[in-house]
């Protein structure tokens, strides 16, 4: 696959039309249809989280969020095959293998609501917290990816980046460490058109991102970001590459983000409702239901009722976000560091002393 | 021992006694790096313990970040503290914050070694001393020791640690300061003070390649009566408040000596401690004797800019004459 969908060959991987018809069927990935439904759950329950919080939102019951909207498969694809002890280092708009990886939508919205325990990822073994400094996880998953080398393990790490991340020297240096190191990394650039508001072609003078592997000596593939079927291919052969022993993969998945960058931008101040309907005839879970459909495992009344369940847990799960206990003083303090300096319990200490006069006062 | 064999001498310690231990940074590998600290320690534990990084300071930071949160212990090297820079993003962002962001889960036990300060005719950007920028940040932990034995015992303390440290190493006395140093592993703890003179008319607080300058100083001062007591930071986060606070309400007097330069510094700092916790037992406003606030010059001004034992007695006799 990487020769055939070489960069230089400027072919997108494919493996479904955007009406949901197999036309690559060499690559068609070797799932059942209860395997794929199971996939389609998983991208539609993101989605019906997602859309949700955005309204949350707007109702002011959460703060700034980045939706994934119409970016489904990519995470969605990742999220089918990983195995337990595999590492996802995000960036922020993969919710669908947050999931998967054992983070919950309560850990998420607390997270969002402004609490770091949402970053905890209780019952997750292998998954960094979402990283705001664009593109600098990259680099987290490069060293990470060392250490899986050096101790012999089997193991593989999923990173993530958006198109503007590409633009970062941290890419840059990310690939090329891995790339020396033969580090077990997948890196996955979500090329979803824009960096808020900077179109792609503002980004880069280049035609793509995959081309960019040539560079660092490593295997490169463009995909179509919303086909899941391509996606979970390109995964999967990467995968093994990498236990080949031939080192990281860059897979650029090209696909649209449907939403706002985040909850605090107006998309369409930037981009046309004509390039938004261009893009809807390619959206993941429209093509992923479509060929559901005609296999015939698939209907609307299920749907209906999944999307139904779906909101009744996101709401559920929202609420109990809602009604998490108070911020305690102390949880600023107690994370700074594992032996704590004296001065910082001082300080603590005083403004303890502070709040009890100021008590006292009332 | 110097303290270029101390800190190597630390490294292959920590190397033999924890399979955690990683080293690497701009030919730290073969070449034993620039200043040749880590000489040896390749061909002694192995390639992929000892290792040259590509150029880019930010790849090791945040390779670094990575390796941590894996289990490992990176110690890093950065070339020069002046080239530091292209990292302070992973270090401010992640090393600093992972293990708060994360509540408690991915700890960040990583050493950031980094050959720092002036004297040593250098080309541009291999001079300056920013302890401050590094103390100045949540999260971090930041060391520089004065002597071979401190070298050896610090440095072994901070790859110990659980905690993000950044090591500064004065480059100017690597090689200038001979001592004998144990051979066997021993540690100082983080966040004290050494007195390492007493005195009763003056404190006087330094570091790292300043103490000599400090003890000549003291050295012409005792000629005129005065007597110094002379505290090694050692540790500038944590800064030890309570061996300042006690020096200075006994002698009523300090003086901070950095060739840092002067605002926002780590002699504010020191200056601050001793008015809040010294106030009364003060006989002299607290003076702050740093470089200037500018670049350092390159080698043919750079005299003009370091500090000198001369110009320290100058300001030990002002204070004391206050």
């Amino acid at each position: 696959m990487f020769t055939e969908y070489h960069p230089t060959k400027k072919k997108r991987f494919q493996v479904m039309d955007n009406d949901g018809k197999i036309i690559n069927k060499k690559y068609f990935p070797d799932l059942s249809d209860a395997q794929v439904l199971k996939a389609y759950k998983d991208m539609l329950f993101a989605r019906t989280a997602d859309l949700m919080v955005v309204s949350y939102q707007r109702q002011g019951r959460i703060y700034t969020y980045p939706p994934n909207y119409g970016q489904e498969a990519i995470a969605g694809a990742v999220a089918q095959q990983i195995r337990h002890d595999d590492w996802v280092v995000p960036a922020f708009r993969e919710m669908g293998l947050y999931l998967a990886k054992g983070a919950t939508l309560k850990e998420l919205f607390l997270y969002f609501m402004g609490y770091e325990d949402g970053s905890r990822f209780e019952k997750s073994n292998h998954m960094l917290p979402m990283s705001v400094p664009i593109a600098s996880q990259l680099l987290h998953a490069a060293g990470i990816g060392y250490e899986i080398n050096y101790r012999r393990k089997d193991e593989i790490v999923y990173t993530f980046v958006g198109d503007g991340g590409t633009s970062e020297g941290d890419f840059h240096e990310a690939l090329n460490f891995a790339g020396v190191w033969k580090a077990p990394v997948i890196f996955i650039v979500q090329n979803n058109q824009y960096g808020i508001s900077t179109p792609f072609r503002m980004q880069t003078a280049s035609e793509g991102i995959a081309i960019k592997a040539m560079a660092y000596g490593i295997a490169g593939i463009q995909v179509d970001g919303n086909d899941f079927f391509a996606m979970y291919e390109a995964v999967k052969r990467s995968v093994a590459h990498i236990q080949e022993g031939k080192g990281p993969v860059l897979i650029e998945a090209v696909t649209y983000r449907k939403g706002a960058h985040t909850t605090s931008d107006d998309p369409t101040k930037y981009r046309t409702k004509e390039e938004e309907e261009q893009w809807d005839c390619t959206d993941p879970l429209k093509r992923l239901k479509a060929y559901l459909e005609t296999r015939g495992v698939y209907n609307h009344e299920m749907e209906a009722q999944l999307i139904d369940e779906y909101k009744k847990e996101t709401d559920r799960q929202f609420i109990e976000a809602e009604n998490y206990p108070a911020y305690p003083l102390e949880d600023a303090f107690r994370f700074m560091y594992v032996d704590m300096p004296d001065d910082l319990k001082q300080q603590q200490t005083e403004h303890e002393r502070f709040l009890k006069w100021k008590e006292a006062k009332q | 021992m110097n303290m270029v064999n101390a800190v190597n001498d630390a490294l292959d310690i920590m190397l033999t006694h924890d399979d955690r231990v990683i080293v690497y940074g701009e030919d730290v590998g073969v070449e034993g790096g620039v200043f040749r600290v880590t000489e040896g320690l390749q061909a002694k534990h192995g390639a992929q313990r000892v290792f040259d990084s590509p150029l880019a300071e930010s790849g090791l930071a945040g390779t670094a970040v990575g390796m941590a949160a894996a289990g490992l212990k990176p110690v890093v090297e950065m070339q020069f503290s002046g080239f530091a820079y292209p990292a302070f993003n992973q270090i401010v962002s992640h090393v600093a914050r992972m293990h708060n962001r994360s509540r408690g889960k991915f700890k960040m036990p990583i050493v950031i070694r980094m050959p720092y300060g002036g004297g040593i005719n250098a080309l541009e950007h291999h001079s300056e001393s920013l302890e401050a920028v590094w103390g100045h940040i949540p999260g971090l932990k930041v060391l520089i020791p004065s002597t071979p034995y401190d070298a050896k015992g610090m440095l072994i303390a901070a790859i110990e640690s659980e905690d993000p440290v950044i090591f500064m190493e004065p480059k100017r006395i690597y090689r200038a300061i001979k001592q004998e140093v144990p051979e066997e592993k021993y540690s100082i703890p983080m966040g004290k003070a050494k007195v390492l003179t007493q005195g009763s008319d003056i404190t006087v607080v330094a570091y790292g390649a300043m103490i000599r300058e400090v003890q000549k100083a003291a050295a012409l001062a005792k000629k005129e009566n005065i007597s110094v007591e002379i505290i090694d930071l050692r540790s500038i986060y944590p800064i030890d408040k309570e061996t300042i606070a006690q020096s200075v309400r006994k002698t009523g007097r300090v003086i901070t000596v950095t060739e840092a330069t002067r605002s926002f510094g780590v002699s504010a700092e020191i200056s601050a401690i001793a008015m809040e916790e010294a106030f009364l037992h003060l006989e002299a406003p607290p003076k702050r004797v740093t470089g200037f606030d500018t670049i350092v010059p390159l080698p043919r001004g750079e005299h003009h800019y370091l500090m000198s034992p001369e110009k320290i007695l100058y300001e030990i006799i002002r204070t004391v004459k206050f």
